[in-house]
Formats: structure tokens, C-alpha cells, sequence
């Protein structure tokens, strides 16, 4: 089925493409306001952002392919990114890290079973002060105790 | 000397300091105002080179000589482009202004499009940094209400505007003329150079490219009058003036990031601001500046006999006890970059750092040139023997002959900020390589964590 925006973000659409001088430049933006919308950027996904944007459906999926933000494939229904670069390894990263993979039962890369988490690394978030943190959804968790790390967990895994 | 300031953080503290009310409290707008209502162009630029305001992204290069390369074109617009991609590892400082104090981030927009003789500016900011996009939006929209933005700011005939534009999740997106192409919708792959931006920027049209903290900068310095803002610098006579953001990350007692005049040293830093050593750790050493600049370990001592180097008050003093600058940093043989610096106390085994940047280079390579491409790639296989225990010493001077052969050979300066740092670890880090090569990969403490 073809992709389209809900209302709410139409406006915000309109609101985009009149930011630049020409509509490849919303390119990404649109990208955002659909993954947003749909959880991943499917093939339908692309070829909306294509005829909005007046690009090649090439272009777009060249665009998809560079970012690491665009999902390629569907996710969980909450991300986690835990940063491990290096102001975060030193405060403990792996150990983040590690504890999410076994709390959740799942390797970096993968989803739960439930479908409720995807888990995945990231690099530095400029949040090095405040290390270790990882991000979730659009929220930084940041200064993170393994204690706090089961709670968000916790709290993802109902809701 | 440290100097505490807070001119950039001055809303920092305030309650909702990212608020208009608070900004205009502290006498925020009155410099745009006073700039578009009374100043030409070319004063504005020739104000601001007396500010000595090297650009706060890396490179150092004077903001007010930046923007007199902008020419008018006959037909073209020109553009004002804010880097606020923020990627590099140990950088923190861009997201405390946008998050504090936005409005800084307006004002400064306001005249460096004027100064540049722009109409529109774009803040580029990482997509991640979903409050900071949120802040710098509310105070457009605030700014846009009073009337300081659009066809008429302050009611002259200047029209303004100011639009934030969403990043995609790439390190490389940093680099200015990435910036720029994924800016307009594409890969942000690094363009050659020349064309510079001021030529051919965005949309193809004269485009100046700041980092944040550089064009946040810019309204403090015409309140304080620009040759004034660049005394408070130790560093002035050298044309590096003004305040800026130290960051401090890693094993110290209180990271975080503090405003303070230029001049501070490496020492100050670490010990008072960043509160010395996390634990009963020893300094180990310190990435100054963001990952790409070379580690410098404590025990470093300044050789600068001849009296025309930069370095020479410093002969024979630890690197540490140096005034942390642009041009002194360079001549240290590392870089100031984004004056952000990463510690390691002697819990963190160095090999295991090194490998961790390789291994993020490698990532972040936007793969357009084979040097950079294969040679990221070589250095992290061969780190990733040395730390399993698998390495050889032949490889040790393999590790230092790829990292040179992909210095001069690239597109971008990724290239160097890939290999500068990897050479830093090699030379400075020999006898630590050596001994883990010979151990098995045991003789580090085999965490980075304390
Ligand atoms: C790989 C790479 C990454 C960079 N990342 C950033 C960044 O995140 N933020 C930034 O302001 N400058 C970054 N720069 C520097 C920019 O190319 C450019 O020099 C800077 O934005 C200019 O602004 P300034 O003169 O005000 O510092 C990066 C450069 C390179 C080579
Ligand atoms: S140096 Fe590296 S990051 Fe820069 S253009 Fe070449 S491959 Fe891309
Ligand atoms: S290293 Fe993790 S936020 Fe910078």
C-alpha cells in the first residue's frame, strides 16, 4: 500500500519544503518526519519521500544507505543505543553495554523476541561529560548506574 | 591563569534560561539590534577580525577573515551555515549552547548574515540531539514574534531568517563540505576543495560555514567591543582571543564544561576544573581536543630553545603547564581542535584506547578514498590482533607506515584526523605496544574502565 502522512505531520511537511531554496534539500527531513511515522524506511516509505522530494527513488535509497539513523528494516518498537566510544569506555561503557545484552536477552543488532526493544551501539553522542549514558528513543539517560540501566529497561520492556 | 567567565553560559544558571525573557535579561538582542541598525557590512567584518575569534570546530581558523572571503555574487544568494554536528568523540560543548542558551545562537546568526551578507542561515544540528533541535526551534519561533527575524528585524530592511536542518547519524557530516551535501538532501560525502564555500557552498551559492560556539560567540564580542573581547585572553598578542568552552571527559572527578578565558592549561583543566584524577589513579595522558588530536602524556617537556617559536616561554616546562591555544597546541605537535580533552588515568590501558578510535574511524570513513577506506580498516585489523594477543613487532611499524601513507593522500582532513592521533599513540605509546605485543596481550590492565 502506498505511504502516506497522517495530517499532523502533513502541516509539518509543508512546514519543511519551505525552508529551502529547491525540495531535495528536505531529502532528510522527510526521511525523519516518515521513519517517525512508520518505525523504518520501507520501500513504499522511499518512494514518497521521492516524488515529495522530486528525487530519483535512487537518490533516496542512496541517502537511506549513507545515515546510520534510517532503518532498513523494521525495529523494535523502542531503540536503545548505548555509546561506546572511547569518554564513555572509560566510565564503563562495556559494562553498560553487557548488561543490557543480558538483561534483555539479546545480542547488539538484534530485537527482543516481543518485539518491544532493539538494541545497538553508538558513537559518541556529546554527552562524553556525562558518561556513561546511552539514548533511548529521543531521550540521553545519562551518568547511568547499572541500577538505573534496569529500571529504563524495566519500564521499556511494558511499555 | 584560570579566568572564569560567563558570557556564553550567562543564561546557563538562569531559570528557563533558553527563554527569551531570560536572554533579553541579561541584555541579549541589543547587539543584533544595534549591528543591523547602524553598521555596514564591511565594518561588521572588520570589527570582528579585532575579536581574534579562531573558529571553535577544529581547524582555528579567524572568524572575521572567514567572512571577508565572502564576495557579493552578481545573481547568487549567499548563505550562513552552523555546524552543529557535534560528532567528535570527547565534544560535549555546541549541545550546553543550544540547550542554555539558544537565543546566543539566534543573535549570533542575525549578525553574521549581515556580515557575511546572507539572508538565511541553516543551524545543522546531529539528529540525536533531539532538545537542542527542540531549543534552537523555540527560540527562532520567540524571536521570529518580537520581530528580530524575517523581512524586517528590529524594523530594518534586512530580511533574517534562521531554519535548524536535521543530520542523519554520520561523523563525517562534520566536515564542512559533507556538511554542505548533506545539507542539500545527499551522501554526506566530503567535496574537493577548491572550490572553497565561499564560492561554491550551499545550493551552489557563497556560503560561510561556523561551528556553534564560534557564532555564539559573536554578540558577546560586539558588547564587550571585539578588540576588548580578545584581551581577555592570555593568548591575545597571538591572535587567539577571547573565552571559549573547555570540555574535561574521562577519568577525572567532575567532568563537565566551563567557560573560561584562553589561557587556560591543560593543567588547570584537568586538576581544578575537571577536579584531578578519578580513584587513587595516576595521569596517564590526555587527548587535548577531541579524538583526532594527538595524545600528550604528563611527562612531556617543551623543547623550544629558538626564541621565535611560539613554545619558547615554555621552554622546559611540562606541556601540561602550556596555555592551551591554537597556534601553541600546533607547535606542541598535537592540536587544540575543540578544546574538549579525554583523560586517562594508568587504570585504562592505553592499547585498548587506541584501538577504540581506530575502531570509530574505521566506522565513520565515508570510504571515498582508498588511503583512508583500506588504511582505517588496516589499522584497526592489525590493533585488533594486537589486543587479542596475535600481534608482532613488524606490525607495530606497520601500524605507524599506514597511518603515514594516508596523511596528504585524501579528500578531507578525516584522513589526518584518523592517522594523527594513531601516530600519537605509536610514538608516545611504543614501550606499552611493545610490551603487549611480547606478552600475549597480557601486560595492559586489559579494561579502559577503572
Ligand atoms: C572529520 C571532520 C569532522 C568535523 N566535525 C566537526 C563538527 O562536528 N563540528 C564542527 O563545528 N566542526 C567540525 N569539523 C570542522 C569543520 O570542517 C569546519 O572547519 C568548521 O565547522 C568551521 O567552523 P569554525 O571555523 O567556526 O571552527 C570537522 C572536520 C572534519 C575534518
Ligand atoms: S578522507 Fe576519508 S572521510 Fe574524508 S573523503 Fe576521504 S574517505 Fe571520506
Ligand atoms: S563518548 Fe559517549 S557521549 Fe561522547
Amino acid at each position: 500500500m502506498a505511504f502516506a502522512l497522517t495530517p499532523e505531520r502533513e502541516l509539518e511537511l509543508a512546514d519543511i519544503l519551505g525552508r529551502y531554496p529547491n525540495k531535495m534539500a528536505a531529502t532528510i527531513p522527510v526521511l525523519h518526519l516518515c521513519q517517525d511515522q512508520n518505525g523504518w524506511v520501507s520501500p513504499e516509505v522511499v518512494t514518497f519521500v521521492a516524488a515529495t522530494c522530486d528525487v530519483p527513488v535512487a537518490h533516496v535509497q542512496g541517502v537511506v544507505t549513507f545515515y546510520t539513523l534510517f532503518n532498513q528494516k523494521p525495529v523494535g518498537k523502542h531503540q536503545v543505543w548505548v555509546c561506546r566510544t572511547l569518554s564513555c569506555a572509560l566510565r564503563g561503557a562495556d559494562d553498560v553495554l553487557h548488561h543490557c545484552e543480558k538483561r534483555l536477552g539479546i545480542h547488539v543488532g538484534e530485537t527482543t523476541k516481543d518485539g518491544q526493544v532493539t538494541l545497538r551501539t553508538a558513537e559518541c553522542l556529546a554527552a562524553c561529560g556525562q558518561a556513561p549514558m546511552m539514548q533511548v528513543d529521543k531521550d540521553y539517560h545519562e551518568n547511568l548506574t547499572l541500577e538505573q540501566v534496569d529500571a529504563i529497561l524495566d519500564r521499556l520492556k511494558r511499555s | 591563569m584560570i579566568k572564569h567567565t560567563t558570557y556564553l553560559s550567562r543564561t546557563y544558571k538562569l531559570p528557563d534560561g533558553h527563554k527569551l525573557a531570560a536572554y533579553e535579561g541579561v541584555g541579549g538582542y541589543k547587539q543584533a539590534r544595534r549591528v543591523l541598525s547602524t553598521m555596514k557590512r564591511e565594518e561588521v567584518v572588520d570589527e570582528l577580525k579585532k575579536a581574534n575569534i579562531r573558529g571553535r570546530g577544529g581547524a582555528g581558523f579567524p572568524c572575521g577573515v572567514k567572512w571577508s572571503f565572502m564576495r557579493p555574487h552578481p545573481t547568487k544568494p549567499a548563505y550562513l551555515v552552523i555546524n552543529a554536528d557535534e560528532g567528535e568523540p570527547g565534544t560535549f560543548k555546541d549541545r550546553t549552547i543550544m540547550e542554555l542558551n539558544p537565543h546566543s545562537v539566534v543573535e549570533g546568526c542575525i549578525i553574521g548574515c549581515l556580515g557575511i551578507g546572507a539572508h538565511a542561515a541553516y543551524v545543522y544540528v546531529r539528529d540525536e540531539l533531539h532538545l537542542s533541535k527542540a531549543r534552537l526551534w523555540e527560540a527562532i519561533k520567540e524571536a521570529r514574534a518580537k520581530g528580530y527575524l524575517g523581512k524586517r528585524p528590529f524594523g530594518v530592511d534586512y530580511e533574517v531568517e534562521v531554519y535548524v536542518q536535521t543530520g542523519g547519524g554520520a561523523y563525517i557530516c562534520g566536515e564542512e563540505t559533507a556538511l554542505l551535501n548533506s545539507l542539500e538532501g545527499r551522501r554526506g560525502e566530503p567535496r574537493f576543495k577548491p572550490p572553497f564555500p565561499a564560492q561554491v557552498g550551499a545550493f551552489g551559492c557563497p556560503t560561510t560555514v561556523n561551528n556553534l560556539e564560534t557564532i555564539a560567540a559573536v554578540p558577546t564580542a560586539f558588547e564587550l567591543g571585539c578588540e576588548e573581547f580578545s584581551k581577555l585572553s592570555e593568548l591575545h598578542d597571538t591572535k587567539d582571543g577571547g573565552t571559549r568552552l573547555f570540555g574535561v571527559s574521562g577519568h577525572v572527578k567532575t567532568p563537565g564544561v566551563f567557560e573560561c578565558c584562553v589561557g587556560l592549561t591543560l593543567r588547570e583543566l584537568v586538576y581544578d576544573l575537571g577536579g584531578g584524577i578519578l580513584g587513587d589513579g595516576k595521569l596517564l595522558g590526555v587527548i587535548p581536543g577531541g579524538s583526532s588530536c594527538p595524545i600528550l602524556r604528563p611527562d612531556e617537556l617543551v623543547n623550544a630553545p629558538d626564541e621565535k617559536s611560539p613554545l619558547h616561554r615554555w621552554h622546559g616546562k611540562s606541556v601540561l603547564d602550556v596555555p592551551m591555544g591554537v597556534d601553541t597546541y600546533r607547535a606542541l605537535g598535537t592540536m587544540l581542535g575543540t578544546c574538549c580533552a579525554i583523560v586517562l588515568s594508568d587504570k585504562a590501558d592505553p592499547v585498548l584506547a587506541f584501538h577504540n578510535l581506530m575502531r570509530f574511524y574505521r566506522h565513520e570513513s565515508c570510504g571515498q578514498c582508498t588511503p583512508c577506506r583500506e588504511g582505517t580498516g588496516w589499522i584497526e585489523r592489525i590493533l585488533d590482533k594486537i589486543v587479542a594477543g596475535e600481534g608482532s613487532l613488524e606490525e607495530l611499524n606497520l601500524l605507524h607506515d599506514v597511518a603515514s601513507g594516508i596523511m596528504g593522500n585524501t579528500i578531507c582532513a578525516f584522513g589526518e584526523g584518523a592517522a594523527m592521533p594513531a601516530l600519537g599513540f605509536v610514538q608516545k605509546f611504543r614501550p606499552e605496544l611493545e610490551a603487549y605485543v611480547k606478552s600475549g596481550g597480557k601486560s595492559g590492565t586489559g579494561r579502559l574502565a577503572p
